[in-house]
């Protein structure tokens, strides 16, 4: 301050005002606008995202208690476990398993909800909704006791028909079946209503002059309807396998990764090395595997957007 | 090609009755027009001939089989839509043989009959375009082939040309028309312009509020209009209506407009109003060309009057005069040399031997 003050004040003042202007001008461009505006959102991924991003990168070069470089060592000692293996089979029959079925019914019951009648649509679309709007750490818990080996709702209504009791997370393969199940439940809306949305926007006279054509129902779906539908089902399918790829609260609550870690998934089983077993940069490695899949597959679908999208007019 | 025949047709939705009871028959090769302002079912029927709409009651024969039931598909028919509705994701040819692909033709024979559409209507050098990439009025070509390459018994038209400019319409009107005369099958063509129906139509059907007005030729609609609607409808400009009464003056039939105009009616015109009651409120149906510029010899049954004009339309070969008698604008066509001018008297001539007369109350023509 005492510098400054010592300055003679012409210099001062002309420095100040050529600032202001420059900064003025800087201000008006509308680029420097739109930078300023997205800044807040800048910072905050970076935070959030780009630094956690590196620092994993880092820490996955770390020995267990942080203190020294191991290179790609925890790497080596991962592929080395037969548990590894096993999350890697595990994650994939999980995403893609459930991505199938969740795009599936999603489509169906988007075209049950489309034909629907307009005065009941909303009240159907709201109902359907419920399971993805509800918190999964929350539904997922009331799923558990649906699962209960013995007082379940589920072995009771079996029992009936003399089948069961069935051990729907003891057993590796019902475990798997049943928290692919609810993962199922909790997404299949998503997709009916990306689905349904879309559905609105083809044109209804294209159903009416395929039908003047000769289309039955099939092939109405097969040569209209899929077609004009084809982006949003890579973009939802993409997105979905990410997130399903990345699920963490549906198997954590239900199974915790047991019976004998067949129900892991990378999240899950990062969380369970990292946190639980207190091996920060062994866990950090095994979360980093599932950049190079999900980056592949994005690739592979977001090219054939690019592909296709300048075809709907 | 076949016939098309509607038997007392009827639509209704839960509380109105877009059609109701519609008695058509269409014959082979004929081209029909259906016209009438939006709302009057012209569209409906359309589409409860190609099977989009159920019918609420009565039949609809196509080649004399009844089709009340019949899906679209196996209607063999073809639609042309308002918005085209091309397969946006397909080119041109794989659009223009969907329908063919969809019931297993040969190769050959879709390449052949692609080609020939894609030539009848100059889209050949398009063939493998995408919709996106063609302008409308070759959208509209392409949604006309893929009709023709069906080769269907009945073409349908769902008002094709309203999304196009004036003059890209007035083009694919005589594109049509070539494409009839070509192919000669049998067409019904949806429109709420008189003047498409007009110039396309072999019959003209006009359709108001669910009902047919009126079915003729395009001169016989012109010329003899069966009810208000249909004189006010055909024609542009439209037809003057003004109110006016009819008086005896020995021996003859005076046409009374005003307390200071009234004209005598020719021996012709007379006889055949002769039954009309003379205190009935009546209607005088004019036609624009009908008031003309007074000539200096006029002929037997052209009357003299003056009016002072509102408002002239120079439209080149001739002048539109406007000018207002008992409260109802009248609308005139004068010669461009007759010397009309806006807000000056000028001296017109009625033709009596072309007016029609209207029961104001009932719409029907006498």
């Amino acid at each position: 301050m005492v510098d400054v003050a010592f300055q003679p004040n012409g210099v001062v003042a002309a420095r100040a005002t050529r600032k202001r202007s420059s900064l003025r001008t800087a201000l008006k461009r509308k680029s420097t606008a739109a930078f300023l505006m997205t800044l807040p959102l800048i910072l905050l991924i970076g935070i959030l995202v780009i630094y956690p991003a590196f620092y994993s990168l880092h820490l996955a070069t770390l020995n267990k208690s942080m203190q020294h470089f191991v290179g790609i060592g925890n790497f080596q000692f991962l592929f080395n476990r037969e548990t590894f293996w096993l999350v890697v089979e595990q994650s994939c029959i999980f995403a893609i398993s459930a991505v199938i079925f969740k795009a599936l019914i999603g489509f169906i019951v988007a075209h049950f909800v489309h034909n629907i009648p307009a005065k009941g649509q909303r009240k159907w679309r709201g109902m359907l909704l419920v399971p993805w709007v509800i918190p999964p750490a929350m539904s997922t818990l009331a799923w558990l006791w649906l699962f209960d080996p013995s007082y379940s709702a589920f072995n009771y209504t079996l029992s009936f028909f003399g089948l069961g009791p069935i051990s729907w997370l003891g057993d590796p393969n019902w475990a798997r079946f049943s928290v692919i199940l609810v993962n199922i439940w909790y997404g299949a809306p998503f997709f009916m209503i990306m689905y349904l949305a879309s559905l609105k926007s083809v044109p209804e006279q294209l159903y009416e002059a395929a039908a003047i054509d000769g289309a039955n129902w099939w092939q109405r779906i097969w040569y209209v309807t899929l077609p004009m539908m084809r982006n949003i089902i890579a973009i939802t399918t993409l997105f979905s396998l990410i997130v399903t790829f990345a699920n963490f609260d549906i198997t954590r609550i239900l199974t915790a990764g047991g019976p004998l870690d067949h129900t892991h998934l990378f999240a899950t089983w990062a969380f369970k090395v990292g946190i639980e077993g207190s091996d920060l940069p062994l866990g950090a490695s095994v979360s980093l595997f599932m950049v190079p899949i999900l980056a592949i597959a994005a690739v592979f679908i977001l090219r054939d957007i690019n592909k296709r999208g300048n075809e709907a007019s | 090609m076949a016939d098309v025949s509607l038997r007392k047709v009827i639509k209704r939705y839960e509380d109105v009755e877009a059609v109701r009871g519609i008695d058509l028959d269409i014959a082979d090769h004929e081209f029909v027009v259906l016209v009438g302002p939006s709302g009057c079912g012209k569209s409906t029927t359309l589409r409860m001939i190609a099977g989009l709409e159920d019918i609420t009651g009565g039949d609809i024969m196509i080649g004399g089989d009844l089709v009340n039931d019949v899906p679209p598909k196996d209607r063999d028919i073809a639609m042309v839509f308002q918005n085209y509705a091309l397969y946006p994701h397909m080119t041109v040819a794989e659009n223009m043989s969907f329908g063919l692909r969809l019931k297993h033709y040969p190769k050959a024979e879709i390449r052949s009959r692609v080609d020939e559409a894609a030539r009848m209507l100059d889209i050949a050098e398009l063939i493998d375009r995408k919709p996106k990439q063609l302008s409308g009025g070759q959208r509209q070509r392409v949604a006309m082939g893929r009709a023709i390459v069906r080769n269907p018994k009945v073409f349908l038209f769902d008002e094709p040309l309203s999304n196009l400019d004036a003059k890209l319409r007035v083009q694919m009107r005589i594109e049509i028309k070539k494409v009839h005369q070509k192919v000669r099958t049998t067409t019904v063509y949806v429109t709420h312009d008189q003047v498409e129906a007009m110039t396309l139509a072999d019959r003209v059907v006009v359709m108001n509020k669910g009902r047919i007005e009126q079915i003729g030729t395009p001169n016989d609609l012109y010329h003899h209009p069966a009810t208000r609607f249909v004189a006010g409808f055909i024609g542009s400009p439209a037809m003057n209506f003004i109110p006016c009464r009819l008086e005896d003056s020995g021996g003859g039939l005076n046409i009374r407009l005003t307390d200071r105009i009234a004209f005598p009616l020719p021996p012709a015109r007379a006889a055949r109003y002769q039954g009309v009651t003379r205190t009935d409120r009546l209607l005088l149906g004019l036609r624009p060309e009908h008031i003309a510029e007074l000539k200096a010899h006029p002929e037997p049954g052209i009357e003299p009057f003056e009016a002072v004009l509102d408002v002239t339309e120079p439209m080149g070969m001739e002048t539109l005069v406007y000018f207002t008698l008992e409260g109802a604008q009248i609308c005139g066509r004068v010669s461009p040399n007759a010397g009309a001018r806006a807000g000056e008297p000028l001296r017109l001539a009625v033709d009596l031997n072309n007016i029609h007369l209207l029961n104001e109350v009932t719409g029907a023509v006498i």
